[in-house]
């Protein structure tokens, strides 16, 4: 291994150890980001960045991340679903950096849907 | 895809859906010989002859949601506009390997791109898998390997926020040096 290293490693086990682990527990809210290969192809690596980035920025614990395959909308990548308590899931559709830090934490901490980004939003209407 | 680690997230994902609990992935660049290869190889369910002729064609796909595959073909495209090409070999019960080879100084090579973020992203996606990432340049290696990242955390999971900040440190510390 490089030279960054084992010391190093065990002194972040010991914090590690008190803190939560991104991917396992309880969380009061998930989001999955979609990694097919059109959402990586859009920019979905980046949109999983900037979450963690301000998740760590603002300390966040209770927010699960995890990823899935593409969800057969590949126009509409990079997308994410927001799964908050026991509501029903939300997709949102085309993101960026910003547009996610607003979905953590309006959706994911507060449980507010962002609806100007949502992939829909209500029903169809008759004409 | 903008950049090379983006292809190799793609074709690892790819890994994870074959049932891979061990990655292998090798970056070796050799200035000298003007030559780039980049290796994956998993242990999953590999594929037969049929189904490995078909892997390359983009209107073929295991999935149900859409028709098209695009990830391995569109690796082969950018192994082929760089001056290089793609062979993936593969048996059921196998495991799989995808080799693409580009000219190193191909003004169309993608760059390498962000190594630290494809690596950590697997790592969170699938917090069981093992992986070993090798990247040489010249006689330069570098490895990180999750087993060895493993047998020091005493059953703290690689996806806790701190030990995936400092694997992420620790790739781009190489990537800085090059």
């Amino acid at each position: 291994m490089a030279k960054l290293t084992i010391a190093e490693l065990r002194k972040i086990r010991e914090q590690a150890k008190r803190s939560r682990n991104l991917r396992e527990g309880e969380g009061k809210a998930r989001i999955t980001v979609h990694m097919g290969t059109c959402g990586i192809a859009s920019g979905a690596r980046e949109v999983m960045d900037a979450l963690l980035t301000a998740m760590d920025e603002r300390g966040i614990r209770d927010v699960l991340v995890t990823t899935s395959g593409c969800a057969g909308l590949c126009s509409h990548e990079p997308m994410v679903t927001v799964e908050y308590a026991n509501t029903a899931p939300v997709k949102y559709a085309k993101l960026d950096g910003d547009k996610i830090v607003r979905i953590l934490l309006e959706h994911a901490m507060e449980g507010r849907i962002v609806k100007e980004y949502a992939l829909a939003v209500g029903s169809e209407k008759m004409s | 895809m903008k950049e090379l680690a983006l292809h190799i997230l793609d074709i690892v994902e790819n890994s994870i859906r074959a049932g891979s609990s061990f990655v292998q992935i090798a970056v070796i660049e050799n200035p000298a010989e003007d030559q780039l290869i980049i290796t994956i190889s998993d242990d999953g369910c590999g594929m037969d002859a049929k189904m490995l002729e078909q892997a390359i064609d983009p209107f073929f796909t295991t999935k149900d949601v859409r028709s098209v595959g695009m990830g391995l073909s569109l690796f082969r495209q950018a192994a082929e506009r760089a001056g290089g090409n793609m062979r993936v070999v593969s048996q059921p019960g196998s495991g799989t390997r995808v080799e693409a080879s580009f000219k190193h100084s191909h003004i169309d090579r993608q760059p390498l791109g962000d190594m630290a973020s494809t690596i950590t992203m697997i790592l969170l996606a699938n917090p069981r898998i093992d992986l070993v990432y090798r990247h040489c340049l010249a006689d330069d290696e570098f490895v990180f390997d999750t087993r060895a990242i493993r047998s020091v955390l005493d059953g703290v999971s690689v996806t806790s926020r701190e030990v995936i900040q400092f694997i992420s440190r620790m790739i781009k510390e190489r990537q800085n040096l090059d």
